[in-house]
């Protein structure tokens, strides 16, 4: 175990010198900025100057410099511009000491969770905004991170500040009604990072596995603000479950390896310890959600030791209370697997089947695979083959474009 | 999601065009542009100079020849090409919308290193 670097520190402390400039200064949008400059400070400083003894008063005295400096100037040019900035308040009165007691900030990572994931913000925005304001990034990580310009991303972080100012959100919790559906879309913004970061772990795209641990932070201090929500503790056990075979998903080419063929060796023991204990404890008590069972199917197939030890019968069954709770027809691709397990390929291939009538299916990818795969169970080489050949053309993911081509290949051959 | 933009114009459309007509539609590309730089959807906006510039490579009994000229007998030619990053295809579809008065615009996904295993 190492000691918590000084980044882990900083990003720790981010959201609560966030929410106590906010509190202070009333001004999320401005707060934020302030926020980002003394984090960059700190990170030029601390490693000459070492860490301060209190790093989260450093951080708020910057934070407060920064932002008194700012009100000065707008003080002034509203002096130039009008003489009644006689009537503004003496600074003093806006920005207290710096060093003044402030009250505890752990809810403020929950407040910052919800005013980032706020509902008049596009989906990208959310995730941007997050990872700066709760996550203390930089835009330049964030920007690597999702492959875009630096300026692309600074540019979506704004207008997003912008969003949330215009929709009139404030700075504190949602009221009691909205909690539920605000809290749904927390976790799934959380869960877009980590999948962000998941699906992508080969070549130059190493940094992306901070996506992963970030979202996986997220979560963690979340579930330890709302120990009782279900979903909340099955989103941090489904992504340790998942990041637990990161290791053994892609080949040391970067190619991807099926959950079939991994080394489940190199899967890590630690992670599935903690998710299969997480979502044990949750199962007996809180009320079922999707999260909570996606986890309890990560659970059984990484609870097996070797792919035959797999218990499909009761992932079948956690399938069908799956798409029950949340009819999806992703649910019902991977169901069709499973039931191709139980019950044979050609029970499989009639549950997709039901698939082709999906709108929102037609022309993807996955159906195509998996159609291919069940064939090939099946024994019906060649039309297995063309299924292959089909989802290869269809993904836009390289990786799965070259494992669904070797497939294909591989059928060919023989 | 990240897709391609491709402006294809014909030269000779664009030469016959009356200059107000021309600063109308020039006035709709900037805008576009504009609105997808402000929400953070842009990621680069590239002009190609004129087709006639261009150098064609192909092999011959695998030697690279160079010769002058666009490849084939196209009257229109790639003239521009837009990177962005949008939420869906029909974002992308509808931003790419207002180009494509005089232009033939084709609009293509990128392929990313992202996978599921199977």
């Amino acid at each position: 175990v190492t000691e918590p670097s000084f980044e882990d520190l900083l990003r720790n402390l981010a959201p609560q010198v966030l929410g106590a400039l906010t509190r202070r200064f009333g001004s999320f949008q401005t707060a934020e900025d302030a926020v980002q400059e003394a984090l960059l400070a700190a990170t030029t400083q601390w490693p000459e100057q070492g860490v301060p003894e209190n790093p989260r008063g450093w951080l708020i005295t910057v934070g407060s410099r920064r932002l008194t400096d700012q009100l000065r100037s707008d003080l002034a040019r509203a002096r130039r511009e009008t003489a009644a900035a006689a009537l503004l308040p003496p600074l003093e009165l806006v920005a207290p000491a710096a060093d003044e007691d402030l009250p505890a900030d752990e809810d403020d990572t929950l407040t910052l969770l919800f005013l980032c994931c706020h509902p008049a913000l596009s989906a990208a925005s959310q995730v941007a905004l997050t990872l700066r304001a709760v996550g203390g990034l930089t835009t330049a990580q964030i920007a690597q991170a999702f492959f875009v310009p630096e300026a692309t991303m600074a540019q979506r972080i704004s207008r997003a500040k912008q969003s949330i100012k215009s929709a009139g959100a404030t700075f504190g919790m949602p009221p009691a009604e909205e909690r539920a559906e605000r809290l749904r879309v927390v976790l799934h913004v959380l869960y877009l990072i980590f999948s962000e970061g998941y699906t992508t772990s080969s070549g130059p795209d190493l940094q992306r596995q901070d996506l992963t641990a970030e979202a996986i932070r997220i979560a963690r201090d979340l579930q330890r603000l709302l120990p009782d929500e279900g979903e909340v503790t099955g989103l941090l056990a489904l992504m340790l479950l998942t990041d637990a075979r990161r290791r053994a998903r892609t080949g040391p080419d970067g190619s991807l390896v099926p959950l079939a063929e991994q080394d489940r060796g190199l899967w890590d023991a630690g992670s599935i310890r903690e998710g299969v204990a997480l979502i044990s404890d949750t199962l007996t008590r809180a009320r079922l959600g999707p999260y909570q069972l996606q986890a309890a199917i990560a659970a059984v197939h990484d609870e097996a030791a070797r792919p035959e030890d797999t218990d499909w019968p009761e992932i079948v069954a956690l399938y069908e209370l799956l798409a029950r709770l949340s009819p999806n027809p992703m649910v019902t691709l991977n169901q069709a697997v499973a039931v191709a397990m139980v019950d044979g390929p050609r029970a499989g291939l009639d549950l997709l089947a039901t698939l082709d009538r999906d709108d929102r299916m037609i022309g993807h990818h996955r159906v195509d695979a998996v159609r291919a795969h069940l064939l090939e169970m099946a024994g019906e080489r060649a039309e297995a083959r063309d299924s292959y050949r089909t989802a290869a053309r269809r993904t836009t993911s390289i990786p799965e474009r070259r494992y669904l081509e070797s497939r294909a290949d591989r059928l060919a051959d023989r | 999601v990240k897709y391609v933009v491709l402006i294809y114009s014909n030269p000779t459309t664009w030469a016959e065009m009356p200059a107000a007509e021309r600063d109308r539609v020039l006035g709709v590309h900037n805008k576009t542009i504009k609105e997808l730089n402000e929400s953070g959807e842009l990621l680069r906006v590239d002009g190609l100079a004129d087709s006639r510039a261009t150098k064609t490579i192909r092999a011959r009994d695998g030697v690279p020849v160079v010769t002058d000229g666009p490849f084939g007998e196209a009257k229109e030619f790639l003239a521009g090409v837009w990177a962005i990053d949008v939420e869906s295809l029909d974002r992308a579809l509808e931003v790419a919308a207002p180009v494509a008065e005089y232009d033939t615009v084709e609009v293509r996904e990128l392929m990313d290193l992202s996978g599921m295993e199977m």
